[in-house]
C-alpha cells in the first residue's frame, strides 16, 4: 500500500507537550515538512525560545539551540554568521520576541540577517500560565490585565508585521494563520517561501501565525478558532507586508536603494527629480496589507 | 619568534586573541575598551572573520552564546556597566558548557560611575558574574605582554573546559602602551563533536541548552561542573610570587595595582621591611596554594586593590584567621601610589613589632 501521509523525517519521535488545542504542533509540522522538502535538514540550526515551545529542541530532528528570552535572532544571527551554509531559524513567541526580545528582532531584521523567523502570536503568555502579552488585544482579560487591557495605562498591541515591514533589511514579512485546511496551506506555502529566501540570500524572513491558547483563553479548542477568527484576525489582518521579489527586486538590498532613490527623489520635490532611477512600479504595487495570503 | 613591537594594552590583546584563532567578534561600544572594537572591526575582515556591533551588550553576548554552540572561537569584550548586562548570557553559556572569552576592561562604579581604571567588579567576576551555580575561569593580566598572553591561554582553557574565560583588566593596562612580543600563530584545536554545525544527516541531533526541569537532572549538570571546576582548581592556579620566602608582610595585588604594590614592596625592602607579593594571574581559581604557602612564614598580609576591598575576602578565607590580612585601596578610578602603599606596609611592619615587645 502506498504511504501518502507520514510523520516528517525533520520530526524526532517525541511527543508534542502541547495542551489540547495548541497551534504549536501544526507550526512544528509544517516547518518540518518545509525542511524535508528542501532537503535541508541535515544543514540546519534551529532556536527555541523561553516559552510554551522551549522543548522544541526535543521536538525537531535537527541541530537546536535553547536560547534566552527574547534573544533567538542575536543567536540566530551569530550562527548563521558562523555557520553560512546552513539554514538557521528561530521559533519565538509574542511575548518572547514582541517584549523582552523587541530590540534583536528589530535589530536583526533591520540588519537583514539571512535567518527565519516563525512567529506564534497567540496575544498571550502561554507557559507562566496566561498573562498580558504586548499583543494582547484592547480589553483582553488575562491574569495581569484582569479588568481588561486598558490601554490608556498598558498601551496597544503591536502589529509586528506592520512594523517591522517598514526595514529595509526584510526580504519577506507575512501573517498566515493555521485555523482553517486552507488557512495551515496557505502557511506552509508561506513557510516554505521563507525558508526558500533564506536559501536564496534575499534576506531576513518573518512569518507571524496568528495562533490559539486554548488552555489560558479559557475556551474549547474549537471556540478558541472561532475567537480567533473573530478577534484577532480583524487586528491582525492576514497578508504579505512586505516581499522583496513580488515587488520585483533580487533581494533586500536592491529593495533598499530603490526606496532609497524613491524617498530622494520625493524629497527634491519633481523639479529637482531626476528622470532616471524611478521606482520600479510594482515596488508600490506588491507588497501591503490585507486579504493577500498567497 | 616574533618581533618585539610597541602596543596598546587592548590592540595587544585584540591581535593575540587573532593569532589564538579568535575569528567571531561581537561587541558594544563603551569606553574604556573601545580599541579592542575598533582593533577588530579593521583586522576581522582581512582574516576573514566576523565582526559585528551589536545593538546591545545583551545581544552582543548572546551572539558569542551562538557563535560558541557552533563552535567558533568567540570573543566579546566590554567594560564594568556593559558586563553586568552580559550577565545574562553569561550564566546561559556557563549552563550550556559553551566556551568563549569575555574582556572586562573594568572602570569605577557603581552604576555609570566613571571612566577611570578600576578593580571593582573583582565580586562580579570570581562569585556571582550571572545567576545560578557557576563560575568563569578568571585571568588577570598585569603588563601588555600579559593582556596578549592571557587571552591567548583563554581560548585554550575555555575550549579544554567548556567554560567561558574572562579577561578582568583594567583602563589603566588597557590604554598603556609597552613593548610585546605577539604569540604565534594557532593552528591546533580542540575538536568539538557537540557543536550544532547541522547533523548532515550523519549523527543524532545535538541540542545546546541550560534547561534542565527534572531537578535530579539539573542538579547532576551541576555537580558534574563543579567535579570539572575542581579539576580546575587543582591545575590551573596561577600566581607570580616575589620575594615571599623571607617576606614578613606579603602584599597580595592583581592587575595593574600590582606593579603599585611591586615598587611598594621595593621601597620596604630598601628601608629595611621585609615585604613581598603574590600576584594571583587566575583570580578564579584563586590561588589558594600560593597564599598558603605564604601563610606559614609571613607575619601579615597586605591586599592593595582598586575598589573598597573585595579580593581581601578571598585571602582572608584562604588565610582563615592564622595571620591578619589587611586591605589599602583606592576607589573611583584613583590608582593609589607605591608612595601611600608603602605608608601602610610601615604601619604593619610597626604593629608587628610592636605586638612582638
Amino acid at each position: 500500500m502506498e504511504t501518502i501521509f507520514k510523520r516528517p523525517e525533520s520530526l524526532t519521535d517525541a511527543q508534542f507537550s502541547y495542551c489540547p488545542g495548541c497551534t504549536h504542533g501544526i507550526v512544528h509540522r509544517l516547518i518540518a515538512e518545509t525542511l524535508d522538502e528542501l532537503g535541508v535538514e541535515g544543514t540546519t540550526v534551529g532556536v527555541a525560545p523561553v516559552g510554551c515551545s522551549v522543548l522544541a529542541y526535543d521536538f525537531f530532528a535537527c541541530d537546536m539551540v535553547q536560547a534566552a528570552h527574547g534573544r533567538a535572532p542575536a543567536v540566530a544571527t551569530a550562527l548563521k554568521r558562523t555557520l553560512p551554509g546552513n539554514v538557521v531559524f528561530a521559533y519565538q513567541g509574542d511575548g518572547d520576541l514582541a517584549s523582552i526580545g523587541m530590540a534583536e528582532t528589530v535589530h536583526a531584521a533591520s540588519r537583514g540577517e539571512r535567518i527565519t523567523i516563525i512567529f506564534i502570536n497567540n496575544a498571550i503568555y502561554g507557559m507562566t500560565g496566561g498573562q498580558m502579552a504586548p499583543t494582547s488585544l484592547p480589553a483582553q482579560v488575562t491574569q495581569t490585565s484582569p479588568y481588561g487591557r486598558d490601554v490608556a495605562a498598558d498601551g496597544y498591541p503591536i502589529r509586528v508585521c506592520e512594523m517591522l515591514s517598514t526595514l529595509d533589511g526584510v526580504a519577506l514579512a507575512q501573517r498566515v494563520s493555521v485555523d482553517t485546511p486552507r488557512n495551515v496551506r496557505a502557511a506552509k506555502k508561506a513557510i516554505k517561501k521563507a525558508f526558500e529566501y533564506q536559501v536564496d540570500d534575499v534576506g531576513y524572513t518573518i512569518i507571524e501565525v496568528v495562533s490559539t491558547c486554548p488552555t489560558n483563553w479559557g475556551l474549547s479548542p474549537s471556540d478558541a478558532l472561532q475567537w480567533l477568527r473573530d478577534n484577532l484576525l480583524p487586528y491582525y489582518p492576514l497578508g504579505v507586508y512586505r516581499d522583496v521579489k513580488a515587488d520585483g527586486y533580487a533581494n533586500v538590498a536592491e529593495a533598499a536603494l530603490a526606496r532609497a532613490e524613491a524617498l530622494a527623489a520625493e524629497v527634491a520635490g519633481p523639479a529637482a527629480a531626476p528622470a532616471a532611477t524611478p521606482a520600479p512600479a510594482a515596488a508600490t504595487a506588491g507588497t501591503k496589507g490585507g486579504a493577500d495570503n498567497g | 619568534m616574533s618581533e618585539k613591537v610597541l602596543m596598546k594594552g587592548n590592540e595587544a590583546l585584540a591581535e593575540a586573541a587573532i593569532r589564538a584563532g579568535c575569528r567571531s567578534f561581537f561587541g558594544y561600544p563603551i569606553t574604556p575598551q573601545t580599541e579592542v572594537a575598533a582593533y577588530m572591526a579593521k583586522r576581522m575582515p582581512k582574516e576573514g572573520g566576523i565582526y559585528l556591533q551589536a545593538e546591545s551588550e545583551v545581544a552582543a553576548i548572546n551572539m558569542v552564546y551562538g557563535a560558541s554552540a557552533a563552535g567558533a572561537r568567540v570573543m566579546t569584550s566590554s567594560s564594568s556597566p556593559g558586563i553586568s548586562l552580559k550577565g545574562e548570557g553569561i550564566s546561559y553559556m556557563a549552563g550550556a558548557d559553551l566556551p568563549g572569552v569575555i574582556i572586562n576592561v573594568q572602570r569605577g562604579g557603581p552604576g555609570l560611575g566613571g571612566i577611570q581604571p578600576s578593580q571593582a567588579d573583582y565580586f562580579q567576576a570570581t562569585k556571582a558574574t550571572g545567576h545560578g551555580d557557576f563560575h568563569l575561569i578568571v585571568l588577570a593580566p598585569s603588563t601588555v605582554q600579559e593582556m596578549a598572553d592571557t587571552v591567548y591561554d583563554a581560548f585554550d582553557l575555555a575550549d579544554t573546559y567548556r567554560t567561558p574565560v574572562m579577561i578582568l583588566a583594567d583602563g589603566m593596562l588597557g590604554q598603556m602602551m609597552e613593548p610585546v612580543v605577539l604569540p604565534e600563530r594557532k593552528t591546533e584545536f580542540t575538536p568539538k563533536p557537540w557543536a550544532v554545525t547541522g547533523t548532515k544527516g550523519k549523527r543524532p541531533h545535538n541540542v545546546i541548552t541550560s534547561l534542565h526541569l527534572q531537578p535530579e537532572d539539573l542538579e547532576r549538570t551541576n555537580i558534574e561542573r563543579y567535579e570539572r571546576y575542581d579539576r580546575i582548581k587543582a591545575t590551573e592556579q596561577r600566581a607570580e610570587e616575589y620575594l615571599t620566602e623571607d617576606a614578613d608582610i606579603v602584599l597580595v595585588a592583581f592587575g595593574a595595582t600590582s606593579r603599585i604594590a611591586r615598587s611598594a614592596v621595593n621601597k620596604a625592602r630598601a628601608a629595611g621591611i621585609k615585604a613581598g607579593l603574590i600576584r594571583p594571574i587566575t583570580l578564579w581559581p584563586f590561588p589558594t596554594d600560593a597564599i598558603n604557602r605564604a601563610a606559614e612564614t609571613a607575619s601579615a598580609f597586605l591586599t592593595v586593590e582598586m575598589n573598597m576591598g573585595q579580593m581581601v575576602e578571598d585571602v582572608r578565607l584562604t588565610v582563615c584567621g592564622k595571620k591578619p590580612v589587611e586591605f589599602f585601596g583606592r576607589a573611583g578610578g584613583i590608582i593609589p601610589t607605591p608612595a601611600e602603599t608603602l605608608t601602610v606596609i610601615e604601619r604593619i611592619a610597626a604593629d608587628l613589632a610592636g605586638g612582638a615587645n
